[in-house]
């Protein structure tokens, strides 16, 4: 007979292996259940959503047609709305518009029917009067503020950044002084666009009222927030409202916050219709009315010694907000925090403004500001590099931050620093410098070159944020000595239920098979803080590492010689009852962050990444294949690699559809193109085979002997490694995405090539 | 409409107009949710099915071309504890990350597979190019299904000997 004892003791550690994820087999065989594929419930109405399509105005009236038959139809308006705010960091955005609209998609009427195709006709039988005002959907014309269109003068959001000389005088002369100072002195400017998530599940929700309260269920990141949303608009207890996360296909940020707004819709046709309501986007309105990516520009100016010695960073980032302020202060703030790159810089300003235009609020989406700045800062190094006569990697190399030395905002990186060895790794795999060196391959009409970005990415919120936050997780002991982890970290495919699973399974000693992880839902889970912020794994595991570890000493307190863990479990149970620990994140203590003066530890810990694409151009049609992307990146902790390498293949595709080919088109504050056949993401034929490595510098705090958060840290690279590998093959300098063949034939009818 | 045909092996019926979509047949009447809707215009492949073995976006296949005809979706395919080598290297290799792609590639790799026992990385990427993911960047995809190949030609080769 075996020991179980010395069964469990001898058991194989998990992590660092690749188990089959927990989800797996279900999302093989179609039987995973995201929210349009939950039945129907008795009743059920389907809900829709009549928007403004007037991008500025005043609502004067909504006519509904009298000659349709209203009998059968639930009509919610902002009067019906208990507290008209979607809450989130400022009260600026109603659930639905009263009176006046911001934005061409501003929610105005709500529909619900049981029959769809009445639905329908209940759409096209409202109108709503709207008297149209001027409206501003550029980022300048809004600083201007000839028109005003938010607040007093269009600008939600402003930080800055000093360092060295620039702390003495938060004026632009002391930098100026700086700069002027140096050998070498390079300007340029930089922009990003829009960009849609395009997760394959559109979003939906399915809300209803009982005498628990209210309830809704759908595709989510942040249960929570959407609690707090409910709290807020229905003046509820917090205990009458239950949110429950759906199997979700896919967020990318862009099921952060946006949800809350869609339960928010389908609570109120259900409140006031007395049925469950359910509300699941079309590809076209997911894509007009949810949040994108913050389009941004940037001004740099730097200075440096002729050997390439990078000293001094002037700044300034603007990025497009959209018509509510939503996420876009903390977006802003991972941008101006990443600005400055992975670089030693001694003298910094970096000024960053959010400003509102009278377009879709832009949101959250992996990366959060820092692809912006990141694009921004790798495309100047390039220039930098190109005046020196240098490589742009042995410039980057040469400049990389290292253990010891101070950020943009004077924080000392105290350990886990990979990125050199990421470098190494990226650079030796693709023969970087020699190829760089030869120069590029010409065949025929056929320009084939490489381009490197290197890049770092803080884990978890910013600052004092998890300070303030106090993430929680619980785990519980069950019969037969297994643990179940409850949490409000969600999977949305980034596999967080088996990466959770694996943690438990190694601190508590007990085998990978006898975790289970609850479903989120706010009536039993606690709040363990937003899926967001590269902080699930990084953070939330850490806590889960914790409690596990706890949960695991208490049985074994209580074990006599010769038990099992599962038996002694069973008679703590028996004994003691239920037995759960419940533990609370405390960031280091070391954590230092001036909130007021933007300085100190802006993340306890950064992922590094080197990135190495190799493109090919077509000379006649412009068009850009990625023939090849080699990656490294520092996970700290590879808890699950295949995972990892999946996050970062998955991450560095979504930047170069970016790069590339997406592209949302305005005209006068809509959307041209709001569907899959012409926002065009990457194919299978599109992307590059990807070769990645993983790179292991330990974090002290991470889980499981050092993870860090590495989510958004792919999203941060391809751009720039892109836009040099064409530099490289073409000589086309581009520092405004993206490097479609129409803006690329242009940049050549300007080159001197073309002459 | 009465419309008869074979939905993953099993006789079937549905009464709808003969415009309704398959896709709507499928996750309406029959029951099967495995095929999603991304796009309801052909665009991302969450919905395909194989249609007498070629594989087919349901969201654009009319009911009324369905009767007398052979449909497989994604839960023909293999369930929970009898999953098919594809499904299972799917799971195992990275190929499934959030899984609303993952039907969909599956019967367009399915298709393959059946007309293509030794695929190149080429072949596979040209195979599920009417499938869209925004997880995974398509590399753990395309190994999960060129490891599926390699099993399934061991097994071919092991029963054959």
């Amino acid at each position: 007979m075996v020991d179980a004892k010395k069964a469990r003791e001898t058991r194989e550690p998990v992590v660092g292996e690749n188990v089959v994820r927990v989800d797996g087999a279900a999302k093989v065989t179609g039987g995973a259940r995201y929210v349009d594929d939950i039945p129907p419930m008795p009743g059920e109405l389907h809900g829709a959503t009549v928007r403004s399509r007037v991008p500025r105005g005043i609502l004067r009236a909504i006519a509904f047609d009298p000659s349709f038959d209203w009998s059968d139809v639930t009509v919610v308006t902002a009067k019906d709305v208990p507290d008209n705010v979607v809450q989130l960091i400022v009260d600026d955005q109603p659930v639905l518009a009263a009176e006046r609209i911001n934005h061409m998609y501003e929610p105005v009427v709500l529909l619900a029917c049981s029959d769809k195709a009445k639905l329908a006709r209940a759409y096209a039988a409202v109108t709503l009067d709207i008297e149209p005002l001027p409206a501003v959907f550029d980022m300048e014309e809004s600083l201007a503020a000839e028109t005003v269109i938010w607040g007093e003068a269009n600008v939600q959001n402003r930080y800055l950044i000093t360092k060295g000389a620039a702390d003495t005088d938060e004026s632009e002369a002391a930098i100026d002084v700086a700069i002027a100072a140096c050998e070498v002195v390079v300007r340029g400017s930089y922009s990003t666009h829009h960009q849609e998530q395009l997760y394959i599940e559109p979003n939906g929700m399915i809300a209803w009222w009982d005498e628990a309260g209210a309830h809704a269920t759908g595709s989510l990141q942040c249960p929570f927030y959407v609690h707090k949303a409910f709290k807020r608009c229905f003046h509820l207890e917090p205990e009458q409202i239950h949110i429950t996360q759906a199997v979700t296909g896919g967020g990318f940020g862009g099921k952060e916050e946006y949800p809350s707004l869609i339960a928010l819709h389908a609570a109120l046709l259900a409140k006031k219709s007395g049925r469950p309501v359910r509300i699941i986007y079309d590809r076209v309105e997911d894509i007009e009315a949810t949040t994108k990516r913050h389009p941004s520009r940037s001004w740099i100016e730097s200075g440096c010694d002729r050997d390439g010695t990078l000293r001094a960073l002037k700044m300034r980032v603007m990025m497009d907000a959209g018509a509510y302020v939503t996420l876009s202060p903390v977006v802003l703030s991972r941008g101006v925090l990443h600005a400055g790159g992975c670089y030693r810089w001694a003298d910094v300003r970096i000024e960053g403004i959010g400003v509102a235009t009278n377009t879709p609020p832009n949101g959250a989406f992996r990366g959060f500001g820092a692809p912006q700045t990141i694009w921004a800062i790798e495309r100047h190094l390039d220039a930098v590099a190109r005046q020196l006569g240098l490589d742009a990697g042995e410039l980057k190399v040469r400049n990389m931050l290292v253990e010891g030395d101070t950020t943009s905002t004077s924080q000392t990186l105290r350990g886990s620093v990979g990125g050199t060895e990421c470098v190494e790794r990226a650079f030796e795999a693709s023969d970087y410098l020699a190829r760089r060196r030869a120069g590029p391959s010409v065949l025929g009409r056929k320009a084939r070159g490489l381009g490197c970005a290197v890049f770092m990415h803080g884990g978890g919120f910013t600052g004092s944020g998890e300070r303030m936050l106090k993430g929680k997780v619980a785990v519980d002991l069950l019969a037969g000595g297994r643990l179940e982890i409850r949490s409000g970290s969600t999977d949305i495919g980034q596999g967080t239920e088996t990466v959770f699973a694996q943690i438990a399974a190694d601190a508590a000693g007990i085998p990978f098979e006898h975790v289970s992880v609850a479903v989120p839902s706010t009536t039993h889970v606690p709040d363990s803080g937003p899926t967001v912020a590269s902080r699930t794994v990084m953070v939330v595991g850490a806590i889960v590492e914790r409690a596990a570890k706890e949960l695991a000493a208490r049985v074994e307190a209580s074990r006599r010689p010769g038990e099992t863990f599962a038996a002694a479990g069973d008679r703590l149970l028996a004994k003691e009852g239920p037995q759960s620990a419940l533990v609370q994140y405390e960031p280091p203590a070391w954590v230092n962050w001036d909130d007021k003066k933007y300085k100190g530890d802006a993340y306890p810990v950064y992922a590094w990444m080197c990135d190495v694409a190799e493109v090919e151009v077509d000379l006649d049609t412009f068009e850009v294949k990625v023939l090849n992307f080699w990656s490294a990146a520092d996970v700290g902790k590879a808890i699950h690699p295949l995972m990892c390498k999946g996050q970062l293949e998955g991450g560095s595709l979504q930047a170069i559809g970016w790069a590339l080919s997406e592209e949302v088109v305005w005209k006068a504050g809509a959307i041209v193109n709001p569907r899959m056949t012409n926002y065009i993401i990457p194919t299978a034929l599109d992307a590059p085979p990807f070769e990645t490595f993983l790179v292991e510098a330990p974090y002290e705090h991470g889980p499981s002997g050092g993870a860090k958060g590495i989510g958004e840290l792919p999203m941060d690279g391809g751009a720039p490694a892109v836009a040099a590998a064409v530099e490289h093959a073409t000589g086309l300098i581009i520092n405004h995405l993206p490097l479609t063949p129409e803006r690329l034939f242009a940049a050549w009818l300007n080159s001197e090539a073309a002459q | 409409m009465k419309v008869a045909f074979k939905v993953n092996g099993v006789q079937r019926h549905v009464d709808m107009a003969p415009l309704a979509r398959l896709l709507d047949a499928l996750r309406g009447p029959l029951g099967l949710a495995g095929a999603k809707e991304g796009c309801g215009e052909g665009e991302c492949g969450t919905c395909a099915v194989l249609l007498d073995g070629v594989p087919v976006n349901s969201c654009l296949v009319p009911i009324g071309q369905c009767d007398g005809r052979e449909v497989v979706s994604v839960e023909g395919l293999g369930a929970i504890g009898h999953l098919s080598p594809l499904q299972a290297c799917m799971a195992e290799h990275g190929g499934a990350q959030c899984g609303i792609c993952t039907p969909g590639m599956l019967i367009a790799a399915e298709a393959l597979l059946r007309r293509n026992s030794d695929p190149t990385a080429h072949d596979v990427r040209t195979a599920i190019a009417g499938n869209l993911c925004r997880c995974t960047g398509y590399e753990r995809i395309v190994q999960s299904i060129l490891h599926a190949a390699y099993e399934l030609r061991s097994s071919d080769k092991g029963a054959a000997e």
